[in-house]
């Protein structure tokens, strides 16, 4: 398949997928849908000359990320009619909520004029650099061993304090019933 | 290659090492069995502190991201000291409020590390991986009471505008990448410098996009709308952490990426911040008028003390920037000095709060009532304490930038901000005590905090030219 | 050969979406997974300009995102669960506190 077709096809799915994510009255589907986009995000990420990162992108984000929101959407086991039952909610939303549906849709059209109207992103994306570079999984290891190290070491510790506070609060405690 | 010096990241070491000797203490404690794990923090915060002592003026840099100039030192100083306090005051909350204190003093010290992290950050992905260090710690010790309801939601609150204006910031990261190619802010600053004649709306985009990250994390109008509620939800030694260190840490960064690496486009982005100033003086000042809870008062006062800091850095030129650090370092001590009261009086079921538990508090507890109105006297600019000083030097850069409109707001924002610190001190020295509930004794540590907090407020006050000299020193460093 | 403005604004239109999923709230779930979305819009964007400066940077920079956004994910969960053992509840109307 030609290039564009496969990103046009890609971008529609992820797209699709996300404006379908956030009207599911189910969050269990919400999640299914979002695994879904995350697929087809890796999709162009692997267009984009990075399989590394999308083949990342399906093992963290679709593979352990998402795999535990769907743990905690199976073990707080809400029943469905916790969302809004009204088909028209999303119309009858009160006013700040509109108010922030319009804001988003303001963002994203200055988004869109922004980068429309900036004169060095018209050319192809894979113009500058060379594919073979780009996508070595040895020269990510390079650069992030060398260039990053400290940021890579801060993440560490990121992840010690998510731990220590994911356990705090959602843990079982001793003197509790 | 990444810089041989390992200098710079010292003081963030000890920090972190302070945190994980914590968590090693916790796990190795036996049940029931007491434990000083805050001397641990203590004793790790010293460390830093005195090895940020004796980096200064050596501008050693390390992994090419890390800069500890003296603006990162200092600022690391403030840190140590808001970090020292929350400390002692905590010791004696945490058994009375059943607090798990091993993770509290590991989770407090980790996002005091990411605190550090921030202020010396010479890179855009450093600051936001600092950032959400600082940041998610602080949202777990939020919701730390599990048994509070309103702690949890707070946290929750926090956590989803946090998230929420992370993404923001990380766009405006995406952007400048895009422009730069690189997320070094001093060699980001070296390109727009030679840019700057282009108006690149994708540069626009990108500083707008930070912007909106930074006014979150600092409370800034319309951006402040999780702080009342998050600070009034946490307990309040947590609170008094927040208030001062978060600030402290968020406005180093804010004042590093705008005033070097952005700093060519400041014709740009000097009106939007002109504005929002503006927004969160008035607002943080007329709203806090209203307020029956201590907590959201001291919330509402701390958005509009975000309003002056931002004065100070629009100000920009040598005075603007020492006010700067000199305010953060009084605002600090104030501020945790008068949250730590908060913290002190407060029983497990009851926060005691509100304005109406202060009714007669000189009669039964004078000395936390003197700290109680120093603090507030200091929060409002009043003479001899150190917010009259940190806002004289604010407003006199403002002047000398020629904002005169912005240093008339200040004043008279300041001036309506001390009706509502006034009342509460009318109300602790007037009215007879109506409330019971309140702990009998402060322990020792207590009130070795309050009487180092109460000191430094004098001194900042009385005796502030040894630390503005020390700030003025350290902007020339970096800009 | 695709143009980089044109991954730019698929990146911003998830980025939108994201927003709009956290403005319209319909249970807490859904708009922790509308921040996931708003960060992997901004992965996009990342590795777009970095192929585009011919650098592996975008990639690494991504990498330290999909950490942030695990973290995240972890103790944003966290916090539901806490919030659930108080209310039973996943709708955002039943909690006072959660106003703009």
């Amino acid at each position: 398949m030609p290039e564009t077709l496969q990103f046009y096809l890609f971008a529609a799915l992820a797209i699709g997928a996300s404006a379908l994510v956030i009207g599911q009255r189910n969050p269990m589907h919400s999640v299914l849908l979002l695994i879904a986009s995350f697929g087809a995000l890796a999709g162009l990420y692997v267009l984009l000359d990075a399989p590394f990162v999308a083949v990342a992108q399906i093992i963290i984000y679709a593979g352990a990320i998402m795999v535990l929101f769907l743990f905690v959407v199976m073990l707080l086991n809400a029943p469905q009619e916790d969302a809004h039952k009204d088909p028209f909610a999303l119309v009858r939303q009160s006013g700040l909520t509109r108010v922030g549906a319009v804001l988003a849709l303001l963002l994203l059209l200055q988004l869109s004029w922004a980068l429309l109207s900036v004169s060095g992103l018209a050319g192809p994306v894979d113009a500058g650099g060379d594919a073979a570079v780009v996508s070595s999984v040895p020269e990510l290891g390079r650069v992030l061993f060398t260039d990053y190290m400290f940021a890579f070491e801060a993440t560490s510790v990121l992840i010690l304090v998510a731990m220590v506070g994911a356990v705090v609060l959602a843990g079982r405690r001793e003197n509790e019933e | 290659m990444f810089n041989s010096s390992f200098d710079a990241v010292i003081p963030i070491v000890c920090v972190v090492l302070a945190a994980l000797a914590a968590m090693a203490a916790e796990a190795f404690r036996g049940k029931g069995e007491r434990m000083p794990i805050g001397l641990l923090g203590l004793v790790g915060l010293v460390a830093a502190g005195v090895s940020s002592a004796l980096l200064w003026n050596r501008n050693a840099a390390s992994f090419g991201v890390l800069v500890a100039d003296n603006f990162g030192l200092f600022v690391t100083g403030i840190l140590v000291v808001v970090g020292i306090l929350t400390i002692l005051f905590s010791s004696e909350v945490l058994e009375r409020d059943g607090i798990p204190a091993g993770e509290y003093y590991a989770l407090m010290l980790f996002s005091l590390s990411g605190m550090i992290m921030m202020a010396m950050a010479n890179d855009l992905l450093v600051v936001f991986v600092a950032l959400e260090i600082m940041s998610i710690a602080v949202y777990v010790l939020t919701g730390i009471r599990r048994d509070k309801p309103e702690a949890t939601e707070a946290s929750f609150k926090y956590f989803l505008l946090g998230a929420f204006s992370s993404a923001f910031f990380l766009y405006g990261i995406a952007f400048t990448f895009g422009v730069a190619g690189t997320t070094r802010l001093d060699a980001i600053g070296e390109l727009m410098a030679a840019q700057a004649m282009v108006d690149n709306p994708l540069v626009l985009l990108a500083m707008g996009l930070l912007m909106v990250g930074f006014c979150f994390k600092i409370s800034v109008v319309p951006f402040h709308m999780w702080t009342p509620d998050a600070y009034q939800g946490a307990p309040a030694i947590v609170t008094g952490f927040m208030s001062t260190g978060v600030k402290a840490a968020a406005f180093a960064a804010f004042a590093r990426v705008f005033l070097s690496a952005f700093e060519p486009y400041i014709a740009d982005w000097a009106p939007a911040i002109w504005v929002l100033a503006a927004l969160t003086m008035i607002v943080g000042t007329v709203v806090g008028v209203a307020q029956v809870n201590l907590k959201r008062m001291l919330a509402y006062s701390s958005i509009a003390h975000g309003g002056y800091l931002l004065v100070g850095l629009l100000s920009a030129n040598e005075v603007g920037k020492a006010a700067i650090l000199f305010y953060l370092a009084a605002y600090a001590v104030t501020n945790l000095a008068a949250f730590g009261v908060i913290a002190v009086l407060g029983a497990r079921d009851q926060g005691n709060d509100e304005l109406r538990d202060y009714a007669g508090l000189w009669h039964s507890r004078p000395a936390l009532a003197t700290l109680m109105t120093v603090s507030l006297l200091s929060l409002g600019g009043l003479p001899p304490t150190a917010g009259f000083i940190g806002k004289w030097y604010i407003f006199a850069a403002a002047v000398s930038a020629g904002y005169y409109g912005l240093a008339i707001i200040g004043v008279l924002t300041s001036v309506i901000s001390v009706f509502f610190y006034l009342r509460v001190v009318v109300m602790m020295f007037m009215k007879d005590r109506e409330v019971a509930g309140m702990p009998a004794q402060v322990s020792g540590l207590g009130m070795a905090a309050l009487a180092v907090a109460i000191a430094a407020i004098f001194y900042l006050g009385i005796l502030p030219t040894q630390v503005l000299d020390l700030a003025a020193r350290s902007i020339s460093t970096i800009f | 050969m695709i143009p980089l403005s044109h991954y730019l604004i698929v990146s911003a239109v998830l980025f939108s979406i994201g927003t709009t999923g956290v403005f319209l709230r319909r249970n807490l779930i859904t708009v922790l997974l509308s921040i996931e979305i708003m960060l992997n819009a901004v992965n996009l964007s990342f590795i777009a300009f970095g192929r585009t400066h011919g650098t592996v940077d975008g990639q690494i920079i991504v990498f330290f995102v999909m950490t942030v956004a695990a973290a995240e994910a972890a103790v944003g969960l966290a916090i539901v669960i806490s919030l659930f053992r108080h209310r039973e509840s996943l709708n955002p109307d039943a909690f006072t506190a959660l106003r703009w």
